[in-house]
């Protein structure tokens, strides 16, 4: 597949926004969905539909083994060792809370420490806040530096000896910045702290290996990967899934069921409770075999040459502010105009079809530190274009001249 | 309604030169507000004589040009209204920014009015619909002293 022409393979790209063709610059928010995808959904409920791992039927037996089909290409997708170490949640976000929570339950106690870091999306900092209040927990954040980065550093100079578990973004949804998250999990190895990566953002648009990265947890978004909305994934460690309690009680779970007592089931049924997301979860298949179709190294290759592109546009562009300047950038441009309010812009932008997010995209703790109340925030997915910079760059033009 | 007239001449006018953009000397009732969305803020000060009239009302903060606007059209169009007659205006107006078509106060005139009406067109995009109503929450809040900081996020709007 010519990845010039992978918008042809997104349908919305066929509609116009206020009779503009649509540039989409929001995929670290969503990503927009190819039609393979799309179509499966609509397959598999009108062809194809049962409840999974329950009845012995022939569409049961049929939507079960299609069911465990997406977890063992996921499995592929992230080279896990087991698949049993896949585990769905309804999103990244339940995939934190299902850690912290249960993690904090058997482990944590009153004065540990759990290490965040300055750039964390609010998901993965309120789940540990509320061991903080019902624990006593304290939570350390590691420093962001003047480029917007975190380093192994500063990682380095929050680790105590109280430190339980450090969990860490992949790639800053603000500043872009690619974490060096093999480093901090050899860091933490060597203290025997375990480590949760939040990889919302980087799982779209970095090759992923969980052996090689060795990670304890790593939480992934499917409408990020353009995949459905209502998915996401919890890669953990088997010895993990194991030892940890679980999260939610219900169908599905369970091993025997008695009035003295319950067992639970085996992995990882026992971390998916009730009816699952099943048809998101048979669609996202076809997302990840769009991925392996078009191959993470050409969509490597096409965003980082995007931008690079984004980047030297922006900053010839006067009074057009980037935010954060990693050496290692993926595919975020956060940027900020002088006199001009992120929301002004967004909502100026859009008149021209462009799609961008202004706001403190859930990094409160970040922008505050930034001194900054909100940005704009362009982009990236697989299907964006030069052209799509051009016109973000000429909508940003006509921004500045309303304002003049 | 369009983006041109969402952000019409007022609007601008307003968003880039607010009027009363400054802190009362002896005011006697006052309030903040507080969007977390957009990172907008407000503090509304205000002066009210004896007749509890609004002899003076400024505020200071910084935000969008809608909120700006906002602030700095509904500090113009208050001063020198009772207080009861102040509370009307904002109700009047938060109900045209919800679902009336128009604004129904006798106590506007028409020129004011219209500067009013220029807001409406938030109405289109529910998300800015924060921005224009926040300073009018605050006042509320001011002339009431019912919270201290409204935090808009957790208000209808």
């Amino acid at each position: 597949m010519k990845i010039e022409d992978i918008k042809k393979e997104f349908p919305i790209f066929n509609n116009k926004v206020h009779n503009n063709d649509l540039v989409y610059l929001d995929s670290a928010n969503s990503s927009q969905k190819p039609l393979v995808v799309i179509d499966r959904i609509y397959d598999f409920y009108t062809k194809e539909f049962s409840n999974v791992g329950r009845s012995v039927h022939y569409l049961a037996v049929a939507a079960t083994n299609l069911y465990e089909n997406t977890r063992t290409s996921v499995q592929k997708y992230i080279n896990a060792k087991d698949k049993n170490e896949i585990v769905f949640t309804k999103g990244a976000t339940e995939a934190i809370n299902l850690v912290a929570s249960t993690f904090g339950q058997k482990y944590l106690k009153e004065g540990d420490e759990v290490l965040l870091t300055e750039l964390e999306h609010h998901s993965n900092y309120v789940p540990w806040h509320y061991l903080r209040k019902s624990k006593g927990i304290k939570i350390k954040f590691a420093e962001v530096n003047e480029d917007g980065e975190v380093t192994l550093e500063s990682i380095k100079k929050k680790i105590t000896d109280k430190t339980k578990i450090i969990a860490i973004t992949h790639l800053s949804n603000v500043t872009g910045a690619i974490l060096p998250v093999k480093e901090i999990v050899e860091l933490a190895h060597s203290k025997n702290i375990p480590v949760l990566i939040d990889g919302c953002q980087s799982a779209p648009h970095l090759k992923l290996d969980m052996q090689e990265l060795d990670c304890d947890f790593y939480a992934i978004s499917c409408h990020k990967m353009y995949g459905p909305t209502g998915l996401g994934i919890l890669y953990a460690k088997k010895k993990w899934l194991e030892e940890l309690p679980p999260y939610q009680g219900g169908g599905g779970m369970i091993g025997e069921v008695k009035k003295e007592g319950i067992t639970y089931g085996d992995l990882p049924n026992k971390f998916e409770a009730g009816t699952m997301a099943t048809a998101q979860v048979i669609a996202f298949n076809e997302s990840i075999k769009f991925l392996n179709k078009i191959g993470i190294d050409n969509i490597v290759k096409h965003e980082n040459e995007l931008i690079n592109y984004g980047q030297e546009l922006l900053r010839k562009n006067n009074s057009v502010k980037l935010i954060g300047n990693p050496k290692n950038r993926g595919a975020v441009l956060s940027f900020t105009i002088d006199g001009i309010h992120p929301h002004d812009i967004a909502t100026i932008l859009d008149e021209d079809g462009v799609a961008i997010r202004a706001g403190h995209h859930c990094c409160q703790i970040l922008h505050e530190k930034l001194d900054l109340v909100a940005t704009a925030r362009a982009s990236l997915g697989v299907y964006n274009t030069k052209e799509d910079l051009d016109q973000l760059n000429s909508s940003i033009n006509k921004c500045k001249k309303i304002f003049e | 309604m369009n983006l041109k007239e969402l952000y019409q001449e007022i609007i601008l006018d307003h968003g880039k030169n607010p009027r009363n953009l400054r802190k009362t000397d002896n005011f006697n009732k006052d309030a903040k507000g507080h969007n977390p969305l957009c990172g907008d803020k407000v503090h509304i000060y205000l002066k009210l004589n004896e007749n509890k009239k609004v002899e003076d009302i400024s505020f200071e903060g910084q935000g969008c040009a809608i909120s700006m606007a906002s602030a700095s059209i509904m500090t113009s169009l208050v001063k020198g209204k009772e207080e009861k007659e102040v509370k009307e205006i904002i109700n009047d107006f938060l109900e045209m920014i919800k679902e009336k078509e128009s604004l129904n106060t006798k106590l506007l005139e028409e020129d004011e009015k219209i500067k009013l009406m220029c807001l409406s067109g938030v109405k289109q995009y529910p998300m800015r619909v924060k921005c224009a109503t926040l300073s009018w929450h605050t006042l509320i809040s001011a002339i009431d002293k019912s919270q201290n900081e409204i935090n808009i996020e957790s208000k209808e709007f």
